[in-house]
């Protein structure tokens, strides 16, 4: 029986040991034919490299892929060996086993490599990412651009009218949950990856730059056609979200460095914040930690530089091909603030063009391109003020990212060979449940939630029909809760002296309600639900609703992952046509 | 248990430049003022001149204290480490995304604080007033390579 156990316990070691071999791409992984990625097998310990054997389909590496890989005898922090061979492209789609082995260690997985349709169906392609965007937000930004009339929207967003939809699985390859880096990322490559990473699998090695890469979209696009590429974010250019377009890194904190990646890639449009990561370090201001300035390396490759909405107006009145519009250090101001209650930074900065106007120049600018072109345009600040609960800000930005892809819309009715993407990268614990109407009797703010019949309708008003309430703190306001947080003071009204900060650190990194917000009239105490470690509320794991319109947009249906989005978009512009 | 700041402050023999400025110097005449006075106070709003996509400039005030005793208000941002000579005085309490931002994420009117001697902090989400002398231009700190423009060099903290 002792033996027994022994034995027992040694094969459970084994099993343990073998399994802990890593091949990237991991198993599963979908391929555009001939783009390139980089092949590595992690092995569990130091192994000979005469005793390593890569086969594909049963035949050796070498031969299949037309190159040899490196041996790395012993990786960097751990004693085991690994072997990697960059950039490595399958030409031809099918199926593909990869099989490593090392001593005792086995490992295959499976890939599948595809072609896709030899004539494309889109010249252009406009992917409308909101970042967080959650159903409550659709919801809410109807309900408040549109108001409601018996139970009947007074009117509709323009996403209402696409007529394909999608439900979008969201997870990270090492958890349920995500975050926007790997979300886009899997969108923008293809890839599934895990948490914080950019166009590459997570590998295990300490450096955020070596691990084995992917092909992002833009790169594929550079590679294979004469299209253009624009990038519009309220965020940092730098961002997760527009670095998944042009990234490699396994840190989206890397901002520094996807500066110059985005340089490597040219974008022929690039609007947003984050001019911080282009200044030298001895510029004040500057977030870098090189003398590099990549103002003057953009303005170098033949970019026209915008700083502000005048800029970019003249910037795009020119003919120059390329625009650089950096608009804010950081992120851009939201709507609320920069359009409304001048709050924030726009004292500071109050020259930042909206969403809709980027998208507008952005599509202009790639038009000319008789090749057509690839845009993402990123409503960032759906899930910048859905993390601190700021529902009314998140709100108005969804109006805006609405009113941004109504200019998509538009440039498809006179340029019906585009496809139109709107979509999610990942869900936040948003619901609406009623309406808080102050004058409700009862002291306390939460006798002012009206729930089923008592909700009614909330009495935004648009005079000016610019689509945003005329007044956002009405005196019936939607009841918008998260359903994670930290410890934080609830005030049941929006924000009107700035964006919400719920929860800040103490002593202990352990994340305590802010208290400047212990004395707003009726704001009571929210012990937390999440761990001390969570900041904000959390993105959710449900899945998103991705919606489609234009050429090629039947391609969406029922469940998808992310990495299945992709090959809807490279199918639409037949970046890899089937060859007979 | 973490020592206290303010015990370990007040362990130390408490300057007349302290003690006089505990006690209301500034109230005094100027002609009565010793030369050591107290120092400056500078406000965060006061940093910079000129604020614009490409850059900041430091104001003149910034300019003009270069090397000088100031005396500054504002938040400890989250220390890297428990205990350490240094720390960032932000304006108001920081607080973090660990997935929607990077430590790198921090506001660009930020000071940091070298302190005489590294101690434990406990002083986070509350308005600090900060001594030190200021030190103005681009500097990489050789042990984290944090990279800061405006420094309070042997510097002392203590609840506002
Ligand atoms: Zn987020």
């Amino acid at each position: 029986m002792r033996r027994l156990l022994a034995a027992l316990a040694l094969s459970t070691a084994l099993a343990g040991t073998a399994g802990a071999t890593a091949i990237y791409p991991l198993d599963r992984a979908t391929i555009l034919a001939g783009s390139p990625f980089d092949l590595k097998v992690e092995f569990d310990k130091e192994v000979q490299p005469q005793d390593v054997s890569i086969t594909i389909n049963g035949q050796p590496v070498e031969q299949v892929l037309g190159k040899k890989p490196d041996f790395i005898a012993k990786e960097e922090g751990v004693n085991a060996s690994a072997v990697l061979l960059r950039a490595a492209a399958f030409p031809k789609p099918g199926t593909y086993k990869v099989e490593a082995k090392a001593g005792g260690e086995t490992k295959t997985v499976t890939w599948d490599v595809y072609a896709t349709a030899a004539t494309p169906k889109a010249k252009n392609v406009i992917f409308f990412l909101g970042d967080g965007l959650s159903v409550a937000h659709r919801t809410g930004a109807r309900l408040m651009s549109k108001g409601m009339t018996e139970g009947k929207a007074n009117g509709r967003l323009n996403i209402d009218d696409f007529e394909r939809m999608a439900f979008i699985g969201t997870s990270s390859t090492n958890a349920i949950a995500t975050d926007s880096a790997n979300t886009m990322s899997a969108y923008m490559t293809g890839h599934k990856t895990a948490v914080n990473a950019l166009g590459v699998y997570a590998d295990r090695t300490k450096s955020t730059l070596d691990d084995p890469k992917v092909e992002t979209i833009a790169e594929a696009i550079r590679r294979t056609s004469k299209k253009s590429v624009g990038i519009v974010t309220g965020a940092e250019v730098e961002d997760a979200t527009p670095a998944a377009v042009v990234a490699h890194t396994r840190a989206r904190a890397d901002k520094a460095d996807i500066v110059g990646m985005m340089l490597d890639v040219k974008p022929d449009v690039v609007l947003g914040g984050g001019s911080a990561y282009f200044l030298p370090k001895t510029t004040p201001g500057s977030k870098r930690k090189d003398d590099k300035d990549y103002i003057q390396l953009f303005k170098d490759a033949g970019y026209t530089l915008a700083t502000d909405k005048t800029e970019l107006a003249s910037a795009a009145g020119t003919n120059t091909g390329k625009i650089l519009g950096l608009f804010h250090p950081a992120n851009m101001d939201v709507t609320l603030d920069r359009e409304f209650l001048k709050k924030g930074t726009v004292e500071k900065f109050p020259n930042q063009p909206g969403l809709v106007e980027m998208t507008k120049v952005a599509l202009n600018q790639l038009a000319k391109n008789p090749d057509g072109f690839f845009l993402m345009v990123e409503g960032a600040s759906i899930d910048k003020m859905s993390h601190p609960m700021d529902w009314e800000r998140a709100l108005f930005e969804t109006i805006e990212f609405d009113q941004a892809v109504g200019v998509g819309i538009e440039f498809l009715k006179t340029h019906p060979d585009t496809l139109i993407v709107v979509t999610g990268d990942h869900t936040h614990g948003i619901s609406i449940i009623g309406t808080i109407d102050d004058n409700k009797p009862g002291p306390d703010m939460r006798d002012k939630v009206g729930v089923y019949a008592d909700a009614g309708f909330p009495n935004y008003e648009d005079k000016n029909g610019d689509g945003f309430p005329d007044k956002v703190d009405v005196s019936r306001r939607l009841a918008v809760f998260a359903s994670n947080y930290p410890d934080y003071y609830e005030t049941w009204r929006p924000k009107m002296d700035g964006p919400f900060d719920p929860a800040v650190q103490n002593e202990k990194k352990q994340y305590v309600a802010n208290e400047a917000y212990k004395n707003v009239p009726g704001a009571t105490f929210r012990e937390g639900n999440l761990p001390r470690s969570a900041d904000t509320a959390v993105h959710a794991v449900d899945d998103v609703v991705l919606q489609a319109t234009g050429a090629g947009a039947d391609g969406f249906k029922g469940y998808m992952e992310e990495s299945d989005v992709y090959r809807v978009l490279v199918d639409v512009m037949a970046l890899a046509p089937a060859k007979n | 248990m973490a020592a206290d700041p303010i015990l370990a402050q007040s362990a130390l023999p408490l300057s007349r430049r302290q003690l006089l400025a505990a006690t209301g110097a500034l109230a005094l005449p100027v002609a009565m003022r010793p030369a050591y006075a107290a120092p400056a106070p500078l406000d965060f709003s006061e940093l910079y001149g000129k604020v614009s996509v490409l850059g900041l400039s430091f104001s003149d005030k910034v300019k003009a204290l270069k090397g000088q005793e100031v005396a500054m208000r504002g938040f400890m941002a989250p220390p890297l480490k428990a205990e350490a000579d240094f720390f960032v005085l932000t304006e108001i309490p920081m607080s973090i995304c660990p997935f929607c931002s990077s430590d790198a994420d921090w506001p660009d009117n930020i000071v940091v604080i070298y302190l005489d001697r590294a101690q434990t902090f406990e002083q986070a989400n509350a308005l600090i007033e900060v001594r030190g002398t200021l030190e103005v231009g681009s500097w990489t700190d050789p042990n984290t390579g944090f990279v800061s423009l405006l420094r309070l060099r042997r510097a002392s903290f203590r609840k506002a």
